[in-house]
């Protein structure tokens, strides 16, 4: 299987086996896959033993903040008596990833099942899936999938007999970027406003409704049964790269190369590969040039550094950026890296929750200072205040929305400074309006 | 909170020694230090959003917002470093960008935070240059309150207040980005009793008090510590005077009796201490009509008509008066059988629901308690029935009605009035003396829960007008060969303790400007 195409050879197919097969959507379905197993040996496993096996595994947050999943769990108080809540992340917004979506739209009962392991785990008997208001196609889905597995006795009281109660609910979010961010996602499922908390105290302290809550993304539940079923050391030995980094993870790969879509791949998979191979390499005359390579939150990778990465935490970190999320976005030679950056600044503008005096002033006018050099009247001075505002931007505010903002500016214009250079010397056309 | 072991942190260079739990902002103000913020309110839950007081905490990463990051044993923290500052100055600059600039017709100059710490810590020029700023026009948000969204810096107060403190969420931040700003329940107004509390919790010129709107500039204004006259709450107050005129009342903390707040009705209640309608002379009936004259014959006037009027005496009192010439003038009555009441007008009570024992009172004026303790009474009625029979009536700056100044009119006894404005029945007094209001004196008030508390002198008395309890001491204690007589609000409080063993002992400086609870140990030294 596979989806848009067929899984190319050299993927390590794990979560995305049922791509493109609408069959694997139906409880019944899933079960003739295999679904359900792990669960059911997760039960009987106890938590402990649980928690333990996924600390084992390696595997980390595939959100974009890769913190170990085990200890995150773990982290959860045990018999203090008040209700705990997992929260499932599935808003997922980031400029470049979709991954989620994919995971949500063929293989809702996977997610289901990490759903109830981890809930299991954590002593929540109530879930929340968070999906984005945007994902009108899952929406639907997943609620059919939850009730074909509520009617099969998988989800509500009593699940599979075993005494432990575990209740799903899909929670649409109404479309803000923030809302991704998983403390704003916890006062929107309030019902409050989505702006990002402070912590501590951390979700695990005090998260949905004021309770002990572990927020976890899509992909990282749905890899948990896998992981159940096959055991840690299995999980563990699915790296190419680092140890640290273990499993498989889908990319998703977009921009100008020839095959943009999702592949799984074993971390520490190489990046060259990933573009020039599985996603069909450059369009024909046309070389690398930039690859975001986690969502547009992360510093961009120059063709030689992007080059040189292994599609693990730890190697993309060495090059100054991250995995984050593993939305890839691949530039060709035909980019131009001003405008590329400009428009980033512009989605941060309009996202920002307004909370934080820097982000809510400094990603607009970051902004409008890269209009303006695009418009042709920049100022030689124009860099060094957009380095100024970025380092104003970062590390300073609740979340990282402003430093995801400052994060591609900086990077750019440390790598691509010609490009601001031409613009700003009038040897390249301004591209817009004046501003 | 004595017993509890301290947290040493050093600040500054500062070693201070806090509660465990203390947010730095509040330690730094122990070591003398002010840590700029806009979002952070002792009174109010912290957000955190403002980042304008990021310090620098040794050992830690990042810059830590002081407001929310509290002590730990042996913290190293600096305020004024170069990192501190320069995180300061790039938010001072991200407000400034979108900041109209006008001070020169904004309320707020002169007390505005934002001025303050611009010119404080702020860049002199902008590199925001060459564009348009934001605009919104004004809205009109309820009955005092116009919100100036174009200054608005977004710290939240306003909404925090309303959200946690007066528990009527009707503000809210609209919009996201750069274009947000304070919004409003379209079906709602900000019409809550304690409502006009956000025009100062504002830091900037946002909100405003159409009251005051364009009534005078900060720095002329004379800022005098008192207390609210409008109820038994005793809330503590600043009146702003601008050329001997009460302009504004504003609250002034007290985290036992009113934290940062006053209700709307005690803000809007200042107008008539600025009346014009005043007795400005002491008047005394001569061949049957009243006739201006100086003090020293008024007095002696006063002095020969209490001698020459036995039989039971009535005084009828306002609950305004201070405690001092509520006791003085008491004491004019010595043994004789008499009823002292005070007039206390009723209204519906409105409590502030985030603060506890904090409400604008059913009893609308501010030392029934005060009065009870010298032996006054509530039942007025009671006073009025005795009218008839009485040798002597006192009059204490009473508000007297129709029908109450008619059965004043049909009594026979000598009227002896202490007045502050004019009113139709003084004219049936055989003395009237001119005496000052709250604003104009010295003196103390003790609110509901038997807290003493001193209100300031605020503006000039009007006239030949002074204290009541001046005029009646000089009565009681000012003739003779060695008149011993008050001449300062002090010297008169401490009289009352030789007649009333509850404030036997109390002096002016023990009270400070918090007060203190009658009986109590002495109140520890609150500040906020």
């Amino acid at each position: 299987m596979g989806y848009p195409h067929p899984s190319h050879p050299r993927e390590t197919v794990v979560l995305s086996k049922h791509f493109g097969d609408p069959a694997a959507r139906t409880f019944q379905g899933w079960v003739q896959r295999g679904g359900y197993q792990a669960i059911r040996k997760a039960l009987e496993l106890g938590r402990e033993p649980l928690i333990e096996m996924v600390k084992q595994s390696g595997l980390r947050g595939r959100g974009g903040a890769g913190f170990p999943t085990g200890l995150k769990w773990s982290f959860m108080p045990k018999d203090d008596g008040r209700p705990h809540y997992l929260v499932c992340n599935a808003d997922e917004s980031e400029p470049g990833t979709f991954k989620d979506r994919e995971i949500m739209r063929w293989t809702p009962h996977q997610l289901i099942e990490g759903c109830l392991i981890e809930a299991f785990a954590i002593r929540a008997e109530r879930v929340y899936i968070f999906v984005r208001g945007e994902f009108t196609e899952v929406f639907p889905i997943l609620e059919r999938a939850l009730q074909e597995a509520r009617e099969a006795g998988a989800v509500g009281q009593n699940i599979f007999g075993s005494g432990v109660n575990v209740d799903i609910v899909v929670h649409r979010g109404a479309g803000a970027y923030i809302c991704g961010e998983e403390t704003a996602m916890l006062n929107a499922l309030e019902g409050k406003r989505g702006n990002p908390r402070i912590k501590p105290p951390f979700p695990a302290q005090a998260g949905a409704f004021g309770m002990p809550t572990t927020v976890n993304n899509v992909e990282t539940l749905a890899a948990t049964p896998h992981i159940v079923n096959n055991g840690a050391e299995w999980y563990k030995g699915l790296s190419l790269g680092n140890p640290k980094s273990t499993g498989t993870k889908l990319f998703s790969v977009c921009g100008h190369v020839q095959r943009p879509g999702n592949y799984e791949l074993t971390m520490g998979f190489p990046m060259k590969d990933l573009i020039h191979d599985l996603a069909g390499g450059m369009r024909p005359g046309r070389t690398l040039k930039a690859v975001i390579p986690g969502g547009s939150s992360v510093p961009i990778l120059t063709a030689e550094e992007a080059e040189k990465c292994l599609m693990d935490y730890e190697s993309i970190a060495e090059q100054g950026s991250m995995l984050g999320s593993g939305g890839m976005i691949v530039m060709d030679d035909s980019t131009d890296m001003v405008k590329t950056i400009w428009r980033y600044t512009k989605f941060y503008a309009h996202e920002s929750c307004a909370q934080c005096t820097q982000c809510r002033e400094g990603t607009s006018w970051t902004a409008r200072v890269l209009e303006r050099i695009i418009a042709g009247q920049g100022k030689p001075s124009d860099l060094d205040l957009l380095l100024d505002l970025a380092d104003n931007m970062t590390g300073k505010t609740i979340c990282v929305l402003s430093d995801s903002c400052a994060a591609p500016v900086v990077s750019g214009i440390k790598k691509f400074r010609a490009e601001f250079d031409a613009y700003l010397s009038g040897s390249r056309a301004p591209a817009l309006q004046a501003v | 909170m004595a017993d509890q072991p301290l947290v040493n942190v050093t600040i500054d260079g500062m070693p201070v020694g806090v509660p465990a739990g203390t947010p730095i902002i509040e330690a730094a103000k122990r070591a003398g230090v002010l840590v700029p913020h806009y979002c952070y309110h002792p009174s109010l839950p912290s957000p955190a959003v403002c980042r304008m007081c990021l310090v620098e905490v040794e050992k830690m990463p990042k810059l830590a917002p002081a407001c929310v990051t509290t002590v730990a044993e042996g913290q190293v923290i600096h305020v004024n470093s170069a990192k501190a500052k320069a995180a300061r100055q790039g938010v001072l600059e991200f407000l400034l960008i979108n900041h109209p600039l006008d001070c020169p017709i904004c309320d707020q100059a002169g007390e505005c935070e934002l001025q303050d710490y611009v010119f404080q810590e702020g860049r002199s020029g902008t590199r925001y240059e060459e564009y348009a700023k934001r605009y919104n026009p004004v809205e009109d948000f309820g009955p005092d309150i116009l919100y100036v969204a174009n200054r608005c810096i977004l710290c939240t107060r306003c909404v925090r207040f309303m959200d946690d403190v007066a528990k009527t969420p009707v503000l809210n931040v609209s919009e996201r980005g750069d274009r947000a700003f304070i919004g409003i329940d379209e079906s709602q107004l900000l019409d809550h009793p304690w409502a006009g509390n956000v025009v100062d919790l504002c830091p900037v010129g946002s909100l405003l008090s159409k009251d005051f709107l364009h009534k005078a500039r900060a720095w002329d204004l004379d800022k005098s510590a008192s207390i609210c006259p409008g109820c038994t709450q005793g809330c503590n107050v600043n009146l702003d005077t601008r050329d001997d005129v009460v302009v504004r009342i504003r609250p002034r903390p007290n985290l036992e009796v009113n934290r940062h707040f006053i209700c709307d009705t005690g803000r809007q209640d200042y107008r008539w201490l600025n009346r014009g309608d005043r007795i400005e002379a002491p008047l005394v009936r001569e061949d049957g009509r009243l006739a201006a004259t100086d003090w020293d014959t008024a007095l002696d006037h006063v002095a020969a008509l209490l001698e020459s009027r036995p039989g039971p005496a009535v005084l009828l009192a306002s609950g305004r008066a201070g405690t001092e010439s509520l006791g003085l003038v008491k004491r004019l009555l010595g043994t004789r059988t008499h009823v002292a009441a005070v007039k206390v007008p009723i209204g519906d009570e409105a409590p502030l629901p985030g603060v506890p024992n904090l409400a604008l009172r059913r009893e609308r004026v501010p030392n029934l308690r005060g009065a009870e303790l010298l032996g006054y009474t509530a039942d007025w009625k009671r006073a009025l029935s005795a009218l008839p029979e009485a040798g002597l009536i006192l009059v204490l700056d009473a508000d007297l009605d129709v029908d109450e100044q008619a059965m004043l009119e049909r009594a026979s006894g000598a009227v002896v009035w202490f007045g502050t404005v004019l009113s139709d029945a003084w004219r049936r007094a055989d003395a009237v003396l001119p005496v000052t209001n709250m604003a104009e004196e010295n003196g103390t008030y003790v609110n509901r829960d038997g807290r003493v508390q001193r209100y300031h002198q605020a503006k000039g008395p009007v006239g030949m007008a002074r204290p009541a309890w001046w005029a009646a001491g000089e009565v009681l204690l000012g003739r003779g060969p060695n008149p011993t007589a008050p001449a300062t609000g002090e010297e008169a409080f401490a009289l009352l303790g030789e007649s009333w063993p509850a404030f036997a002992g109390l002096t002016y400086a023990e009270l400070g400007y918090t007060g203190r609870v009658l009986g109590s140990v002495p109140a520890a030294e609150v500040t906020a």
